[in-house]
């Protein structure tokens, strides 16, 4: 039938339902159609508000990679794993996953499938003008089965729905029991809904099974499936052969109309936004302010589900609950400026919250365009950076014990070409040993290097962007780039990963390699140019944040220590690890309650009794060594001590 | 006046009456741990900054405390904020809030 290929335009029902209320009104939608469209009317409103505080470039940014087919088909995945199926949390709790995807997917199935059967059996009410907006939400109140004219695909969809409609119930009964102990489903800590968090949450709870009650009232009247049917006969046996089903169709809607006018004001916003906040993050776009623009979306995309509370390494005391970044984001939600200011300067930046976050949500992006707001306009004067001597050492060789004499760049560059940039950094010079491992095994590899900073050179400019200075931050790093282009050398080694991650990500040295020594050394074992032994030692290995959940480089020093001693497990690893608590990034942590911290990462470290923590970055390894009674070391000094 | 033939600098000569007790307790609100500070000097001789132009955070401190805010906050102008001060510090102090705190309380006008 043709009518059946384009089913909008068809006018008569399929005969085996009898469209009931030709009219398609009844009293009952009233609070369902007024909370969604007020709820409509204020995420459109949204929408335009955040399109408008985009800049320029981001707007153009955002709309092209929409054309992109790469960006658009990354998309269409991200919206159906992160929205719909929860991948991310399945991956880590999976009972808490089936929660969340049964409420988010059984949910979305049946308002498709409701459509669905709209468009099949009275395909005319998928227009506005008839109803549209509420028929597929109410489909089983106005059209009812024509007795005698069963037919299978009406038996197919009325399964369906009862099938989704279980699945979803099972989720809410989960989400129940969370309320409760969250911890069977994996959650030490959850939030504390605020007010608009409970209306929503309970007349989110009630939705279903009053829409399991009403369905099943009129189950014998308008079809139903093992579910709907089976209450029924439950019913018809309770009460009697008449059953007043209105009521609970009046309490299905007014539950559902409370839901969508209480959404914007509570967590549940995310439902839609996460929406907005994939594409945009899809397109690169960061938040450059905030709570305008790009920060809008990310806030309102959150969906104070807490996961990162069990994440945030400054949770090891329970009075920092309230750093957390589900909470700075809620006050951002509320403008609430002293409390905004003072979370933001708290965190540590370790970025495990946005690693485990499931839509990822960036907080530390968020805290650092708050701190800019704060710092970026104080005083500073960087006019000597012009003046900083560039002095490049080659290294000492045994006729001349002292580094020979600075030479001018300029004049050798050229020979540069083939030598490696070593850049150590401020917190490397703090811990020599790391500079003397390194250099030994440029040596033992015969690599030909270039010391940038062996009389100290100038700060890679990664604090002050934490710290929210970007302007300063800029002038540092012109300086080193001019520093690092007049070297000569083609590829740039770095041992500390807070310097690593800037120069990588900022600097954008074109033409330049910027590798990390971990990286590096693997390199050079892999192409034999250094041999190493293995040993009994049981070694653990602590992914500093920069480094793993920073540049994504978790396997190359794990390849390395495997070769040189025995790698056993720490309790977290990878994108979980634990913060050393030593992190530049906290403006205003307390040395106890850092402290702290470092002793939760040891402990963490240790669960697998190793005889050493080896670590990739000076500040980790300095950190460490202070409160660890197992003997801390660098990657590169566990390679000195194992190269043949 | 009776000259001398000796007298003060007056560079080198501290007015406490110049110290603004005021903005002193309002940065010592924001980061307590300025009263911590025992003048060691370990900040000053880590300082990355303090290799290429004149920065200590001691000296700070101690200038502040002097009532010569201007000489403080040049002490401070340069700082790149690498933290190495804070690994240093034997008391512990969280000098790069201290810093940022400095900045702001001082660089405001009356």
């Amino acid at each position: 039938m043709p009518a059946n290929i384009f089913p909008i335009l068809a006018a008569q029902a399929s005969p085996e339902v009898i469209d009931r209320i030709p009219s398609s009104y009844s009293h009952f939608v009233i609070p369902f159609v007024a909370g969604i469209t007020f709820f409509l009317v204020w995420i459109f409103v949204g929408f335009i508000r955040v399109l408008i505080q985009l800049n320029h470039d981001d707007r153009m940014k955002f709309w092209t990679s929409l054309l992109n087919p790469i960006t658009a088909g990354k998309n269409i995945r991200d919206l159906f794993c992160d929205c719909l199926f929860h991948t991310k949390i399945w991956q880590r709790k999976p009972l808490l996953g089936y929660m969340h995807s049964a409420i988010a997917f059984g949910w979305f199935m049946l308002i498709v499938l409701g459509h669905v059967e709209v468009a099949l059996f009275v395909p005319k009410h998928l227009s506005y003008g008839e109803g549209g907006l509420f028929y597929p939400i109410f489909y089983r109140y106005f059209v009812w089965i024509r007795p005698g004219h069963e037919s299978l695909r009406g038996a197919f969809f009325f399964f369906l729905m009862d099938f989704f409609l279980l699945y979803v119930l099972t989720g809410i009964g989960l989400a129940m029991f969370k309320r409760f102990r969250s911890i069977v489903l994996g959650m030490r800590h959850t939030t504390k809904p605020s007010l608009a968090d409970r209306v929503a949450l309970y007349s989110l709870w009630m939705i279903f099974p009053l829409r399991l009650l009403a369905e099943s009232f009129t189950a014998d009247l308008s079809g139903g499936s093992f579910l709907t049917l089976g209450m029924n006969h439950l019913l018809h046996f309770l009460f009697g052969d008449k059953l007043y089903f209105q009521p609970f169709w009046w309490a299905y809607s007014i539950c559902l109309g409370t839901f969508f006018a209480a959404m914007p004001f509570s967590r549940y916003m995310h439902i839609l936004t996460e929406v907005l906040w994939i594409l945009f993050r899809n397109a690169g776009l960061k938040p450059s302010h905030p709570r305008k623009g790009v920060a809008e979306a990310e806030i309102y995309a959150c969906s104070s589900c807490g996961l990162c509370l069990d994440a945030c390494p400054m949770n090891v005391q329970k009075k920092n609950l309230k750093y957390s970044s589900v909470y700075f984001i809620r006050f951002l939600r509320r403008h609430n400026e002293r409390k905004i200011a003072e979370i933001a300067d708290k965190c540590l930046m370790c970025d495990k919250c946005h690693a485990l976050c499931p839509v990822s949500v960036d907080a530390p992006a968020l805290r650092r365009a708050q701190r800019q707001t704060t710092n970026d306009h104080l005083p500073y004067d960087y006019s000597y950076l012009a003046t900083v001597p560039v002095k490049l050492y080659e290294p000492a060789t045994p006729r001349h014990p002292e580094p020979a004499t600075p030479r001018h760049p300029e004049l050798d560059s050229g020979s540069n070409s083939s030598k490696v940039l070593y850049f150590a950094g401020c917190m490397s010079h703090l811990t020599p040993r790391i500079i003397k491992a390194v250099e030994e095994i440029f040596k033992k590899a015969g690599i030909e290097y270039v010391f940038a900073d062996r009389e100290g050179g100038i700060c890679c400019g990664r604090p002050l962007l934490l710290a929210g200075k970007t302007e300063a931050a800029a002038k540092t790093m012109d300086a080193n780039k001019s520093m690092i282009k007049a070297s000569g050398c083609k590829t740039l080694v770095l041992s500390c990963p807070i310097c690593y991650k800037v120069f990588k990500e900022e600097y954008n040295l074109v033409g330049i390699r910027v590798v990390h020594y971990t990286q590096y050394f693997k390199e050079l074992i892999d192409a034999g140019k250094l041999n190493v032994g293995k040993s009994q030692e049981k070694i653990v290995y602590h992914d500093p944040c920069e480094l793993g959940r920073g540049c994504n480089v978790y396997e190359e020093p794990r390849t390395v220590l495997r070769q040189v001693g025995d790698l056993v497990k720490a309790g977290h690893e990878y994108d979980e690890s634990i913060c050393c608590g030593g992190s530049l990034g906290s403006l205003t942590l307390s040395q106890n309650d850092r402290r702290k911290i470092t002793d939760a990462a040891i402990k963490d470290l240790t669960v697998a009794s190793p005889d050493t923590i080896v670590t990739a970055c000076p500040l980790c390894l300095k950190t460490f060594s202070e409160r660890s009674t197992v003997p801390v070391k660098d990657f590169a000094e566990v390679l000195t001590t194992h190269c043949a | 006046m009776v000259d001398f033939g000796f007298g003060l600098l007056a560079s080198s000569r501290i007015n406490l009456d110049l110290f603004d007790k005021e903005k002193f307790d309002s940065l010592a609100a924001a980061e307590p741990d300025v009263r911590k500070c025992i003048a060691c000097g370990s900040c000053t001789a880590v300082c990355t900054a303090g290799k290429f132009t004149p920065t200590s955070l001691r000296a700070a401190i101690e200038e502040l405390q002097n009532g010569r805010d201007e000489v403080a906050m040049n002490m401070l102008k340069g700082c790149q904020l690498c933290g190495k001060c804070t690994m240093v510090c034997p008391r512990g102090i969280n000098t790069r809030h201290l810093i940022l705190s400095i900045a702001k309380i001082y660089s405001k006008k009356k």
